[in-house]
């Protein structure tokens, strides 16, 4: 069976992402995934046993000491020899920045077309992709070249498949034409052990009416004990409650998750946008009225200030 | 500096969207057709350049006749002029065939300095900057919430899921920005008056040297084969807190098994 190259998308601190055993998944059903890691020395080592247990056959190390210094580009040009020279059946990345940037670069140098944001991939390559603020469903396909796809993390449940990856080592050079966008600074910001936003399984988002930034500790509180990850609507990260990267909506993250918990919002489409796809949606407003409802699984109209601890408490009841 | 700003007209995301059902391609005619709003915001940094480091602020769109609007809307604003790609041969162009395009057009430009949204609110798609930059052989400085420009030299600050990156590269650059990077201001009455006279260029497809067959629906590098309107979500139970509505939550969780 063909080769499908799978990008894969890994964090110092936690590893393989979630999102990288979803396009292990996806790929199988295309062709034989092999998995390419681009990074520093004795990136690939470290990742090789969860990328097996996920069904990688090969992996391609293309590591260098440099590779990480400038943005995307030489890891475009490592990625446009390799599908050059084994000229897979398709190439999969993840819908996150740096995945869409290189498949952007990947494109233009191989002449291909590119489908971003896929939450399906059928066996012949097509895609499917939800548009529109969740309203439309689309299915499409690349007809120059490989498929070429980035997938949103968070759509499909990762499905384990042992095997045994050979690993080939891919000689790096950066070009001086990669060398144009310097990284000369990275900033760990404190995360705590909360999941990533787009790939927990439980959101927790609070709006306008978490009322304050210091507010925003009920929200955490109901996170931390669902295990989820905390959002914030464009209403309250305008108003300074919660840092932007944490924003669900049009302008910020699309999320997924089995259960969105929506606190204070009242789900102007802008945030439905980055939400709708949710599972289960709980939503806890004071406004009966509020669009949120309309698409909330269970709705609670009354005070958060009230509904929430009351929640927590009874969460706390039951372990 | 000379700055061209990436301008696309994009239906109103706060209103109902649809794509046509005879060629798949994005209905504008149902729709509100307004600028994708990360543009507003790369207009306010490109203004806010000029007004710092002096030189010049040219707006550049591909689209249909009715993207004028959007370019007299942008002009409103403060930008000294713009050029409209504009051709019949052009509808339905991928992101691939786009970004020739757009680069056709800079490379007649001469910008030192490249400004546009990190996406647009129809697609979302994110790819054109560093199409463009891989085009034309410049810098991608991708994804900025703070840009700092020192002579020659770029600096952003751009948001990852770890933290943030600080990211520089000299002139000339194509430089994405996310609305958490400034404010954009209202035109002004004066603003408005004043961009009716501003020079819009029109510039067909024959004057970049693209061929009609590698755009449009013909030039195509991808394909919608389909498409459905999601059916909409239909809401639940709603209960009215009247002293156990987080017991209540609790309940619903316990029965979906979340806890």
């Amino acid at each position: 069976m063909s080769e499908v190259l799978v990008v894969v998308e890994a964090t110092r601190e936690f590893g393989v992402k979630k999102v990288t055993l979803e396009m292990l998944t996806l790929a199988r059903g295309l062709g034989t995934p092999s998995a390419v890691v681009l990074g520093g020395p004795g990136a690939a080592e470290a990742l090789s046993a969860k990328l097996g247990e996920y069904g990688a056959a090969k992996i391609y190390a293309a590591e260098s000491a440099e590779i990480d210094d400038y943005l995307v580009s030489p890891k475009a040009t490592v990625l446009a020899e390799l599908v050059t020279r084994v000229q897979p059946a398709a190439v999969l990345l993840a819908s996150a920045q740096e995945g869409k940037e290189i498949a952007a670069r990947l494109a233009v140098k191989l002449d291909n077309g590119i489908l971003t944001d896929a939450v399906a991939l059928d066996a012949d390559g097509t895609a499917t992709q939800v548009v529109f603020a969740g309203s439309t469903i689309v299915k499409s396909k690349v007809t120059r070249g490989l498929p070429l796809v980035t997938v949103r993390p968070n759509s499909i449940t990762p499905e384990p498949a042992a095997a045994t990856p050979a690993v080939e080592q891919l000689t790096v050079s950066v070009p001086a034409a990669d060398k144009l966008a310097r990284v000369v600074n990275r900033v760990a910001e404190q995360k705590g052990s909360r999941p990533e936003l787009t790939e927990a399984s439980v959101v927790v988002s609070g709006g306008r009416g978490v009322g304050t930034a210091d507010n925003f500790k009920l929200v955490e509180e109901l996170a931390d004990l669902l295990g989820g990850a905390v959002g914030a609507s464009r209403a309250a990260v305008d108003s300074g409650y919660y840092p932007h990267q944490f924003q669900v909506g049009q302008t910020g993250k699309t999320v997924s998750p089995q259960l969105y918990i929506a606190l204070g919002i009242s789900g102007a489409i802008q945030h439905r946008a980055g939400m709708q796809t949710s599972k289960t949606i709980v939503a806890v407003n004071k406004d009966g009225e509020a669009p949120i409802f309309e698409l909330a699984d269970f709705g609670v109209v009354g005070d958060l200030f009230k509904v929430v601890p009351q929640t927590a408490e009874e969460i706390r009841k039951r372990r | 500096m000379n700055i061209v700003v990436l301008v696309k007209q994009v239906p109103d995301s706060g209103a109902d969207r649809n794509l046509r059902t005879d060629d798949n391609t994005i209905d504008r005619g149902s729709a509100n057709n307004v600028i994708n709003e990360m543009d507003e915001y790369a207009i306010e940094e490109a203004l806010k350049i000029k007004e710092a480091h002096g030189g010049e602020v040219t707006i550049l769109t591909m689209g249909p006749d009715q993207a004028t609007e959007s370019i007299r809307k942008a002009l409103s604003m403060g930008p000294d002029k713009a050029v409209h790609v504009l051709d019949d041969a052009l509808a339905g162009s991928c992101a691939v065939a786009t970004s020739k395009v757009l680069s056709a057009a800079l490379g007649q430009l001469n910008a030192d300095l490249v400004l546009c949204g990190a996406e647009s609110t129809d697609g979302r798609v994110q790819v054109l900057p560093h199409m463009i930059a891989e085009r034309l052989g410049v810098a991608a400085l991708t994804g900025a919430r703070k840009l700092t420009v020192d002579g020659g030299t770029l600096t952003i600050e751009r948001q990852t899921e770890e933290g943030y990156e600080v990211v520089t590269a000299e002139t000339p650059a194509v430089v994405s920005v996310w609305d958490t990077i400034n404010e954009p201001r209202y035109p002004s009455f004066k603003g408005i008056m004043a961009a009716k006279k501003k020079p819009v260029q029109t510039l067909p497809l024959g004057d970049l040297g693209v061929a009609p067959a590698e755009v449009g629906r013909a030039g195509a590098t991808s394909a919608v084969l389909e498409h459905s309107k999601r059916p909409p979500r239909s809401s639940g139970t709603k209960v009215t807190d009247e002293g156990a509505g987080g017991t209540q939550l609790v309940e619903f969780l316990a029965t979906e098994k979340f806890v």
